[in-house]
């Protein structure tokens, strides 16, 4: 009986003769309440009448959201339709990636989060005009076969065809012919986004958040919509599917997880040297990411490189570390003098106004401390400091080279005789530099000893000259570790089977006595 | 003998089609006043920015010299084209427009907008054109309209229509940062853009005291009151002088 009532009740439902109640977190929206937390927690950034004005905002880019146009990228609605209450509480619950809108589920309630989003919808009287369509477009759902070649190459097809890579660039890194041009709707400069680096996409990472961007376009920026091409058969929903697999696929099959230690094997052929040799495609790459340098004036809040990926090897005799980074420009480039001069108008540093736009040089430096110590002291992860200097190799796109130095704080750069050897090469919007020097040096005063089987401290600072970064104005990470891998000695592959061994003779000595036991009974 | 009916009633359509437009074009609105005027322009004119298409092969062959930006278009005869000029207030609170016929037509060709500037009515078809058969995007940046954005990377047309009258919405490419047009959203038809000589005409207005807006994208706007009577043309100049 019960059986049959909840089939009843379930068939009812399905046939949407049942209306079902409205989701809970939707309900019940109340704004006075929302005006409370939103003057707590969202005024500092977005403004105390919403407009994106609020202190922090300079700081930022992208900037916090203006809510008096009532233009929202992230959305499941068509371009130009307002978002649905549903896509305002994503962006809420969840965050943006790759910008500084933090995720709010868990640190506010559900129904703070639910006023909220009410709150500022009254920042904009296109909520309140009923005439206003908010329909969320109609997504079907993935296609199968997505990440097969042919799929890929035909999503790959489309990236050409209709024109991504005049933006997004030829390998989509964001640096196309278009990019030094872009603007968002307010006037700020705005990165084409790296589509390598799909754990900063706002809207998810995912294919299916790809595909819905395709067809929503991002309102307020440049990234148009794609929808009206499948109204008019250029290409199939199928096609647009592709293309959304395929942009996927230029990004890592999961986020990169921050790992604190380097390994670098010991190998016995010829170090790889060349930025380009294949033997780096099968050493393990290490992923760091980098942050503005806000501690010292002037700050950067604004640093263009997200982040390095870094791999090792050794010989026994030379250290190679292969360092690649994400960068639209091989800096200086003049056709991006533009856009660095409008970065830096659009991010204020603290107190030394907006500086004129340079055409600096694009840096990696690669910091050590000076002596490897048994302890955990290390020197300040800054640049070190006048008392406590630190080791770094610093190269430079041009002039094309590297050295090594002293650094005493970041103002202070002191070069030592001997260099590391350096190899870079720029392809489509990505760095690839390898810096290789002797494990042990004569200076063992000044520069690093690189002992095997040691946690050496390493740590990455990048400028990208275009954005105008020179001087403190750089990103940066904090100390992690090196360890030069040893070579495994036999002992490790004997000992297992000798304990096996070992192990199988007690068994059977037990066995036996067991036997012997139940014999004797 | 079902041929000639298919013709006989092909024709009655087409002819009732075009009694029809002639008597829903806005232009042709039989009788009211008309306001006249020529945009001056002062001063000496300044060079409209070079525009580099060395991306756009396919547009780039499309002039002989190095094409240019529109922003200041000062024509031979010293006066200035690009201008919209609009009834901004005046009408009779009971007036109603007519219903808007046929689409207005915004060209992308050689990677720039024809025409610059443009007006339509509250609900009238802005039908976009991509005649250039590369990408484009075309950004309306509406205040009072929702703005949009959507991508046109072939030759194609795609139709939107706007809700708010708003004076003016620019439009714009993101692909070509150079291209930009502007577009004024009314809702009557008492609006025209100086052209090539300069003038411009208000046609079909109904007896009343109004006042005139001028806009220029560099140049502003500038305003007059004009009454009009009957049938009768008035006049109504403007000048901008260069800045």
């Amino acid at each position: 009986m019960i059986e049959r009532t909840l089939m009843r009740v379930t068939l009812l439902v399905a046939a949407g003769t049942v209306p079902l109640p409205a989701p809970r977190s939707l309900a019940a929206q109340d704004p006075t309440a929302g005006k409370k937390v939103y003057v707590k927690w969202c005024a500092g950034c977005h403004g105390d009448d919403g407009a994106g004005d609020g202190p922090a905002a300079n700081a930022m880019l992208p900037r916090p959201r203006n809510f008096t146009g009532a233009i929202y990228k992230i959305r499941s609605t068509a371009s130009g339709q307002l978002p649905t209450d549903a896509d305002l509480l994503r962006a809420i619950d969840e965050g943006l990636s790759g910008s500084a809108m933090p995720a709010w589920k868990g640190r506010l309630s559900d129904a703070e989060r639910r006023n909220v989003m009410a709150y500022l919808k009254t920042f904009s009287s296109f909520f309140a005009d009923t005439s206003q369509h908010v329909v969320p477009l109609k997504f079907s759902s993935v296609p199968g076969g997505g990440s097969s070649v042919a799929a890929l190459k035909e999503g790959r097809q489309f990236y050409d065809s209709i024109g991504c890579r005049k933006c997004h660039g030829d390998q989509g890194r964001g640096d196309g012919p278009s990019a030094p041009t872009l603007k968002d709707d307010a006037g700020f400069p705005i990165f084409a986004a790296d589509l390598h680096e799909n754990w900063r996409f706002r809207g998810g990472s995912g294919v299916e958040a790809i595909y819905h961007r395709l067809r929503t376009g991002l309102d307020g920026t440049p990234m148009p919509s794609f929808s009206d091409l499948i109204d008019q058969k250029f290409l199939t929903d199928e096609q647009l599917w592709r293309l959304a697999q395929y942009v996927r696929s230029l990004s890592p099959a999961k986020a990169p997880e921050v790992r604190d230690v380097i390994h670098a094997p010991q190998i016995a052929r010829t170090l790889p040297l060349s930025p380009d040799d294949s033997a780096w495609a099968r050493v393990d790459r290490y992923w760091f990411p980098l942050v503005g340098q806000v501690i010292r004036k002037a700050r950067w809040f604004a640093p263009a490189v997200s982040g390095v990926w870094v791999q090792a090897v050794h010989d026994g005799k030379t250290l190679a570390l292969r360092v690649t980074w994400d960068d639209r420009t091989q800096s200086p480039d003049t056709a991006w003098l533009g856009f660095e001069q409008r970065l830096m108008q659009t991010v204020t540093s603290d107190d030394s106004g907006p500086p004129t736009a340079e055409p600096w040089p694009d840096q990696l430096a690669v910091q050590f401390p000076r002596r490897l110590t048994d302890g955990m002291e290390r020197p300040y992860f800054l640049m070190g400091a006048a008392t406590d200097p630190v080791y770094q190799w610093r190269w430079t796109s041009q002039p094309r080279r590297a050295v090594a130095g002293l650094a005493r704080g970041i103002d202070q750069f002191d070069t030592l005789p001997a260099a590391p050897a350096a190899q870079a090469a720029f392809d489509h919007g990505e760095w690839r530099v390898v810096l290789s020097r002797a494990l042990a040096t004569p200076d063992t005063g000044n520069e690093v000893q690189l002992e095997a089987g040691r946690a050496i401290p390493v740590a990455f600072f990048v400028w990208d000259g275009s954005s105008g970064e020179h001087g403190s104005r750089m990103a940066l990470s904090t100390w992690y570790f090196l360890a030069l891998d040893r070579p495994t000695p036999p002992g490790v592959f004997i000992s297992p089977a000798v304990a096996m061994l070992v192990t199988l003779g007690l068994g059977l000595v037990v066995v036996r006595r067991a036997q012997r036991r139940g014999a004797g009974r | 003998m079902r041929k000639l009916g298919l013709m006989a009633v092909a024709g009655l359509a087409g002819l009732a089609l075009a009694l029809g437009a002639w008597t829903l074009h806005p232009s042709a609105v039989q009788g009211g006043a008309t306001i006249s005027g020529k945009i001056k322009f002062t001063g000496t004119k300044p060079a409209n920015p070079k525009i580099d298409m060395s991306e756009e092969p396919k547009c780039k062959a499309k002039y002989q010299g190095v094409p240019t930006e529109e922003v200041v278009v000062v024509n031979p005869n010293g006066t200035l084209a690009n201008v919209f000029v609009y009834v901004k207030s005046g009408l009779p609170a009971t007036y109603k427009a007519p219903e808007p016929a046929g689409d207005v037509t915004l060209d992308q060709d050689g990677c720039r907008y024809h025409p610059h500037v443009l007006g339509i009515l509250v609900g009238q078809k802005l039908a976009i054109k991509n005649s250039d058969g590369i990408l484009h995007n075309i950004k309306a940046k509406g205040v009072k309209n929702r703005p949009f954005n959507i991508s046109q990377p072939t030759v194609m047309t795609s139709e939107r229509t706007f809700t708010a009258p708003e004076v003016m919405i620019p439009l714009e490419c993101n692909v070509h940062g150079w291209m930009h047009a502007w577009l004024g959203v009314l809702p009557h038809p008492f609006f025209a853009v100086s052209g090539a000589d300069g003038s411009f005409s208000i046609k079909g207005l109904p007896p009343g005291t109004y006042t005139i807006e001028a806009w220029h994208e560099k140049y502003g706007t500038q305003t007059a009151t004009v009454t009009v009577a009957g049938s009768e043309t008035k006049t109504a100049d403007f000048s901008f002088a260069a800045k």
